[in-house]
């Protein structure tokens, strides 16, 4: 008898209609569910074990790494500048974010400080990019949960800053905008106009959602009291951004620790204290009232200059000049093949990215390569709370969990 | 403890790596120091012959919104570090990508497992005698 045909007693069995068979089953009356990395609602490739019980969570266990590229790895042989286009592909919902990120951990390593004008529109970039991802995660989140008319409403919202960056940095999504010790380019009036423009129109956008999600009995109940994470256990799982100031903490890196020029802006910091999805959803949106406020202060106190540091051992110079120009051209030449050369030390810096808190910790032997180079991203830190937000929940409050968490798997696997 | 340093603002303090976990706890219940976040952890390889991997531990306190950076130095030979999960949780996946892309243990780690490459993956990649194009056939492909 081949091996893959069922003995003859079994099936004997099986036609006898009084047989009562029981299989040994490890599971007993859980079932175990994979979720993922192609779900529509993990936005990306997040893979998710769930054990369930019925239809409430037992455990969930999140899998990492289908997005792994090896960022680190590429970092530790390429010069600083060369790493630059690769920080767009970390989180790419807000690659403007990430650029400047990276900049100012290269700048406190180096100990160059860029103009005050390529600081104001690196906030301006900042800004825009929270806008711009936060505006995404309001879209999917709603529609994750059901409503899908948002979705559409935040992509319209997101096309005009997909505009201004096509304007102001010559693309849409990978931006590669900063260099270091300053920007790639100036910013044109055209965008400022423009600035102006989405900034006073979002307004009107954001009461029409939230009017539509608000007063949606079906949403408040999908949000209220789901996904929550006590204030002790989100300090201690490392939690950051909206997520750690829906726990009703109050900590902001661009207040608590200012960088470029945050200590100049006035704005606040929205803290709720519900822990929930909901508390979340209300952190995020009113983060963006207050991207607002700061995108309409920069354009105001915008002063004009150089958007360069003067330092031409380290801060390359225009393409145009080294045509013409023997300096420049020495210069690049240098910059081009032996990098910037930071002195022998180690510098982590962090920013409020739209996701929490976004560090890059830089160790230098002096070479033009960073020995070693580590990206702290809010996403992996914040998908560790995953599971204890989700246990003892049900299987339909996956999707708005995952949603209120916000990852980007380009973050969070690196 | 080792040493201290700054450089930039910012203290970088090397211990024993023996003595972590009582350090870590000290860092964060002592009432002058409240290190209560635990913002990053990873490894780095210094390819020297001793001592040759370093852990940092990047700390920020919430309450008196200061940082420090706390390190231990681990040699090749005895690539084990005494986990601090039990003092921030959120060094759990810190350390399970540590172990992935430097082969460091961490003792009395809940849930040490690979994080982003396979299980199966025999290789480190982010120590420096790991070939930035990749090993040939340490990934196993499918088979006809």
């Amino acid at each position: 008898m081949p091996a893959d045909t069922p003995p003859r007693s079994i099936l004997q069995a099986l036609e006898n209609q009084d047989t009562v068979i029981t299989f040994d089953d490890p599971l007993e009356h859980d079932m175990v569910l994979n979720m993922g990395p192609q779900h529509p609602a993990t936005h990306g490739v997040l893979r998710l074990l769930i054990r369930l019980d019925g239809e409430t969570i037992v455990s969930a266990v999140p899998d990492l790494g289908y997005l792994h590229r090896g960022y680190e790895k590429i970092a530790e042989n390429s010069t600083y500048h060369e790493f630059i286009p690769h920080t767009d592909r970390l989180d790419y919902l807000s690659p403007l974010a990430n650029n400047v990120a990276y900049a100012l951990a290269v700048e406190k390593l180096a100990g160059i400080e860029a103009p005050v004008r390529a600081q104001y529109i690196r906030v301006l970039c900042a800004e825009l990019a929270r806008l711009s991802s936060h505006l995404v995660w309001l879209g999917t989140m709603a529609m994750d949960v059901g409503a899908v008319t948002i979705l559409l409403w935040g992509f319209r919202e997101r096309e005009k800053i997909q505009d201004i960056w096509d304007l102001l940095t010559g693309v849409r999504f990978t931006t590669s905008f900063t260099r270091i010790g300053g920007l790639a380019n100036d910013m044109s009036p055209e965008v400022a106009a423009m600035t102006r423009t989405f900034i006073e129109n979002l307004e009107t956008s954001l009461v029409e959602a939230e009017k539509l999600l608000k007063s949606n009995l079906i949403f408040i109940d999908r949000c209220e009291g789901v996904g929550v994470i006590s204030k002790e256990s989100a300090i201690a799982l490392g939690l950051t951004g909206p997520l750690l100031r829906a726990c009703g903490v109050d900590h902001d890196l661009r207040r608590d620790q200012p960088y470029l020029v945050y200590d100049k802006l006035d704005f606040e910091v929205p803290v709720y204290g519900d822990c929930d999805v909901l508390s979340r959803f209300y952190v995020r949106i009113e983060e963006m009232r207050e991207s607002v406020k700061i995108l309409s202060q920069v354009l105001e106190k915008m002063p004009a200059g150089p958007v360069n540091a003067s330092d031409p051992k380290k801060v390359p110079p225009r393409k145009e000049k080294t045509y013409g120009k023997m300096e420049e051209l020495i210069h690049d030449f240098m910059l081009v093949n032996f990098g910037i050369n930071p002195p022998v030390g180690e510098a982590y810096h962090a920013i409020e990215s739209s996701k929490g808190e976004l560090g890059f910790y830089i160790v230098s032997h002096g070479e033009g390569y960073p020995w070693r180079l580590k990206i702290r991203s809010p996403s992996f830190c914040n998908l560790q709370a995953m599971p204890p937000m989700l246990i003892g929940g049900m299987i339909s409050d996956v999707v708005a969990v995952i949603g209120s968490v916000d990852p980007v798997m380009g973050e969070a696997d690196k | 403890m080792i040493s201290q340093s700054e450089f930039r603002g910012e203290f970088t303090v090397v211990i024993r790596k023996e003595a972590i976990v009582a350090c870590a706890t000290l860092l964060r219940d002592d009432e002058r120091f409240t290190f209560d976040s635990l913002r990053d952890l990873c490894g780095a390889d210094y390819a020297r012959p001793e001592e040759r991997f370093e852990v940092v531990y990047n700390l920020y306190s919430l309450k008196s919104n200061r940082r420090l950076r706390l390190k231990v130095r681990v040699d090749e030979a005895d690539c084990r570090v005494p986990s601090v999960t039990s003092v921030w949780p959120a060094a759990a996946w810190h350390e399970r990508e540590t172990f992935d892309m430097y082969g460091i243990t961490f003792d009395n780690h809940p849930d040490l497992r690979r994080i982003y490459m396979p299980p199966e993956f025999e290789h480190y990649p982010l120590r420096k005698d790991f070939p930035l194009m990749g090993i040939p056939g340490s990934l196993p492909l499918p088979r006809k």
